[in-house]
């Protein structure tokens, strides 16, 4: 890890009292060189407060805007602060800090990539006991088949919350981030603004309390919207890439 | 036609042309908001008085009993406001969730700040606290209702 880079880890979360002190710990202990920022997304329980006292730094949001929004304050928050690397992490216990580093090192080694995702279907040797319910594993992999066919490279697990992220990345997504479930529509925007991004395997956990954002009353909802998202997202206006510039950003802050 | 089916058309565009202009003149619609309901009410009015128009745009979509040509203008006008609302809801949404992340930071940090300055976070919460109750405690007045346009 280089030295002179400076990292924070953005952890969203909502009403995950029950697990968040902990991940704040565990960043703090596995990957000290971490800054942490939790995005409390106008939890109803105490989850802001447990974050703080674990010491992290805590954002506020004054009511609850999803996943998208919470994670795209951490972005800004990563541009503001001039940060290098900006890394997602779960606040329900689901990704292990320590793996952190094997992003961190995959990216160093591979400077053409602006994101390194952690994949959960990646690990070899029938590794991979993700446990989820078949349902939303088969969702997962039609999205990835999708995916891969989108933007012309495999892609395993397009849900995969825990992804580090580098400078242009963060320029990217602090100016425009998909609302709601982001993490799928965010790899056809990577393609579209010419951002290289690849998978690594990690090990994923079962979450450690609190309740998913993906209920399964949810999750046809969930499908539908992202398919949408996903086929609208082809055919979205897209600003054209300047040929070894800085990522293009689509700059929608006029309104 | 029937007259009275006239009647009631010309006195229900009518009406709501003067309801639209009574809410803009009490600015408690916006003038960006209220020009597609003017127009609206505009073309209905004009089919509602203009009998043989109506009775000519009847025939041209092949609806036999000219009045329900109204109801068509006036269904497709009410379709076309939802979704002018719809768009103007998803920016307005948009804008909101904008201005939640700015405050977020903006508070952290403020936070950050005083607690910076206090060498301790005590001092932090108290002061939030005050500045909450400022807040409750102004009488804000609606924005674009000054007190001339009313009398």
């Amino acid at each position: 890890m280089r030295p002179d880079l400076r990292h924070v880890a953005v952890v969203p979360a909502y009403n995950e009292a029950a697990t968040v002190g902990d991940v704040v710990r565990r960043i703090h202990a596995d990957a000290p060189e971490w800054d942490v920022v939790v995005v409390d997304d106008g939890s109803t329980d105490s989850t802001a407060d447990i974050a703080k006292a674990a010491g992290a730094r805590v954002l506020r949001l004054p009511f609850n805007l999803g996943i998208g929004g919470a994670v795209q304050a951490g972005f800004t928050f990563a541009r503001e602060h001039g940060y290098d690397v900006m890394a997602q992490v779960d606040g329900d216990g689901q990704h292990d800090p320590a793996e952190l580093s094997k992003l961190v090192d995959y990216m160093r080694t591979h400077p053409e990539l602006d994101v390194v995702c952690g994949s959960r279907f990646l690990l070899s040797g029938g590794d991979h006991r993700y446990p989820a319910p078949i349902s939303r594993r088969t969702g997962i992999h039609i999205f990835a088949f999708l995916l891969s066919r989108f933007v012309r490279q495999p892609i395993s697990d397009p849900t995969s919350g825990f992804r580090i992220y580098n400078r242009r990345a963060i320029r990217l997504f602090a100016t425009d981030y998909p609302h709601d479930y982001p993490e799928v529509e965010a790899i056809l925007m990577l393609h579209h603004h010419r951002l290289r991004m690849e998978e690594i395997p990690v090990r994923m956990y079962a979450r450690g309390g609190g309740v998913s954002s993906i209920s399964s009353g949810k999750s046809a909802y969930y499908m539908v919207k992202v398919l949408l998202a996903l086929f609208v997202g082809l055919f979205r206006r897209r600003p054209l890439p300047e040929p070894g510039g800085s990522a293009p950003v689509a700059a929608e802050t006029g309104f | 036609m029937d007259h009275r089916i006239q009647l009631v058309s010309i006195v229900g565009a009518a009406g709501l042309l003067l309801f639209v202009l009574e809410m803009v003149r009490r600015r408690r619609l916006l003038e960006r908001y209220a020009l597609l309901w003017l127009f609206s009410a505009i073309v209905l009015l004009g089919l509602a008085v203009w009998r043989d128009g109506l009775a000519r745009l009847a025939s041209a979509v092949g609806i036999a009993y000219p009045p329900n040509a109204l109801f068509f203008v006036a269904f497709a006008f009410v379709l076309l406001l939802l979704l002018h609302f719809s768009a103007a809801v998803s920016r307005l949404a948009d804008q909101t969730k904008v201005l939640a992340q700015r405050l977020a930071l903006l508070e952290e940090r403020l936070e950050e700040a005083e607690t910076r300055e206090d060498g301790a976070t005590i001092g932090a919460a108290p002061r939030a606290a005050a500045a909450a109750q400022r807040l409750d405690d102004d009488v804000i007045e609606p924005v674009g209702a000054p007190r001339a346009r009313r009398r």
